[in-house]
């Protein structure tokens, strides 16, 4: 079997940045806070210096500046750690691009536990929660590089805010290019099946792949694979098709169990299709420092983890 | 300026404070304290200094203002309204269920205002934005913001100052109204901001201390803003006004940051400013003569 190939989210949104400029959209223009050379607008820097504007590490401001430049008619693309783009900024992102409705673009990386070694200060497993609580914002997810680019783009389509989560870890690359669309609001069905529905988001859908995988080999459950790229507004009609075809629902997250997919998934079947769901995610709890792949691990993300979680959810009456 | 001009800005100015007292009065709440301290400048601005055209509100090449203070609002609004953006009729449904005229600026639902604030500290940094974006677009567009002396102890302010310095922006007057009051007391007291004269500098700006209730002032003032176009500096006014001003029971009160007038203190307030008013018609009719 040939080795899959493996790109990191956040190398994928530096080229989409460079690849929306290249392709004649004048109005794009990019800031950073000082990690430009690991959220990869380093990228866009290079290629575009004149369109890059570095502010420092004071990310509240930069959100207000990247506002008070879109209603000049541009379309800025605003980088930082998810923790500080979401976390720090919060109120910022609120008050001057979410309330107005502004057309600015949050490209967060390093989402999630898998930053690894920086440890816990740094690994912000709350930003879906706290971005999809602003009205109006998108909120989106992508699981590998091809449906990162495609999101950059679908965000660019977008007239109003936009945030964007991209990982630090290299991830496998499983979307066909060349196939692939990507709708802002819709979600996909990566393999059918009946018995149970799992819905996932961002790094965690390649392993919840290996996971359906190995329990198809084991040949004991039929489990459908559901990619959520997209976190708000979330694809109602697949979901809801999902808890009346299956018979449980289990989500699974790079990001807390409260406030992110797991709930927007529980808020919206308990209203319309009460279904038993399990949310694998973090457990109210920080992460720590380590390899990403054995803190990952260690909090029960990693594909073997996550088939016997199905399987043990499966079982319960 | 002319003994004309002035005094026309003046009765202007009366007007918008008297609009302030009506907006406030019929919300029963709101921050006069603040409107009436900025309302000279902000008449200046809007009457004098400001490239505007209240029928094209959304004129691309327009000058801009962020009031980062944004609980001035009334100010705004009734400077707003004076110069025909809306009725002046309106303002009397300041913060009601329905109105447009939301309790702090909202840039979707009122006319000629260029960014929605309330959350202290946010507008200033829109309006650095704002001042790169018309420099990116090589267009001549002036930037201005106002900020309260209170406002100013919220960090986002200085990373803005560092940030418009940083970037050169000389097509950016940030304009704080030091009227020495904020909610728990005088600013002294509550976080001493001074020396803000040598902070400013300290920070790369063109600083100019002046009086933001006198007219002559305002006008020296905008024209050293005008002079430091090219300087690479960006340009902070620091407008020294009493909060409160032409309302004798508001002066220096720090009471009356937040809160409306009850009918008694409406019409006493009224009173005091038509008479004002009625007192600079008769000079400027005899200065007709």
């Amino acid at each position: 079997m040939a080795e899959v190939m493996k790109i990191a989210t956040r190398d994928s949104y530096g080229d989409a940045l460079v690849a929306l400029a290249d392709a004649g959209h004048d109005e794009v223009v990019v800031f950073d806070a000082d990690l430009s050379a690991s959220t990869k607008t380093c990228k866009f820097q290079k290629a575009y210096p004149k369109r890059f504007f570095e502010c420092g590490i004071a990310e509240s401001n930069m959100m207000g500046v990247a506002a008070g430049m879109s209603t000049f008619g541009y379309v800025p693309f605003v980088s930082s750690f998810a923790m500080f783009a979401s976390g720090r900024a919060w109120e910022q992102v609120r008050n001057s691009i979410g309330y107005p409705h502004l057309n600015v673009k949050i490209g967060a990386t390093h989402g999630g536990l898998s930053v690894g070694e920086d440890g816990a200060s740094h690994q912000c497993c709350e930003d879906f929660a706290l971005m999809r609580a602003i009205p109006g914002m998108v909120v989106l997810s992508p699981a590998d590089d091809v449906e990162a680019r495609a999101c950059v783009k679908a965000a660019y389509n977008h007239e109003g805010p936009v945030y964007l989560r991209f990982s630090r870890l290299a991830t496998p690359v499983f979307h066909d290019p060349e196939k692939y669309t990507f709708t802002i609001g819709k979600g996909e069905t990566l393999t059918d099946g009946f018995d149970i529905a799992v819905i996932s988001t961002g790094l965690m859908t390649s392993e919840v792949l290996k996971a359906a995988l190995q329990l198809k080999k084991q040949g004991t459950l039929s489990v459908r694979v559901i990619n959520m790229p997209c976190i708000k507004p979330l694809d109602e009609e697949l979901v809801l098709r999902a808890a009346k075809e299956c018979k449980k629902i289990v989500t699974v997250e790079e990001h807390s169990i409260i406030g992110g997919l797991g709930e927007a998934v529980c808020s919206l079947l308990s209203e319309k299709c009460p279904t038993p769901v399990r949310r694998i995610g973090v457990k109210d709890t920080y992460g720590h420092s380590g390899p990403a792949w054995d803190v990952l691990r260690e909090y029960g993300l990693t594909a073997e983890a996550i088939a016997n979680e199905i399987q043990d959810f499966a079982k319960e009456e | 300026m002319t003994k004309q001009e002035m005094l026309q800005l003046k009765m202007t100015a009366t007007r918008v404070r008297m609009g302030v007292i009506e907006a406030t009065h019929a919300a029963k709440s709101g921050h006069p304290g603040g409107s009436l301290s900025a309302a000279d400048a902000l008449t200046y601005l809007y009457f004098k200094e400001m490239q505007i055209d209240p029928e094209n509100p959304h004129d691309p090449d327009r000058d801009r203002f962020v009031l980062s203070k944004g609980h001035a609002a009334p100010g705004l609004y009734s400077v707003l309204a004076e110069r025909g953006f809306f009725p002046v009729e309106d303002l009397r449904t300041l913060r009601h269920d329905g109105s447009y005229l939301e309790g702090h600026p909202n840039m979707n639902t009122v006319p000629g205002v260029d960014m929605s604030t309330g959350s202290l500290g946010q507008g200033v940094s829109a309006a650095c934005g704002m001042a790169l974006a018309a420099r990116q677009q090589g267009k001549d567009i002036n930037v201005y913001t106002m900020l309260g002396d209170g406002e100013i102890e919220e960090g986002e302010c200085w990373e803005a100052f560092m940030f418009a310095a940083h970037y050169k922006l000389d097509n950016l007057c940030i304009m704080i109204d030091v009227n020495g009051l904020q909610i728990d007391g005088p600013t002294a007291n509550v976080m001493n901001t001074e020396p803000l004269d040598q902070k400013m500098d300290a920070f790369g700006f063109n600083t100019i201390i002046c009086n933001g209730n006198s007219f002559n002032d305002l006008e020296q003032a905008f024209l050293l803003f005008d002079r430091a176009h090219g300087s690479g500096k960006p340009t902070c006014l620091l407008l020294h006004t009493t909060k409160g001003l032409g309302v004798s029971y508001m002066e220096n009160a720090v009471d009356w940051h937040g809160k409306g007038p009850n009918d008694e203190e409406y019409q006493h307030a009224m009173q005091e400013l038509q008479a004002a008013y009625d007192q600079l018609e008769k000079e400027y009719e005899q200065w007709l003569k």
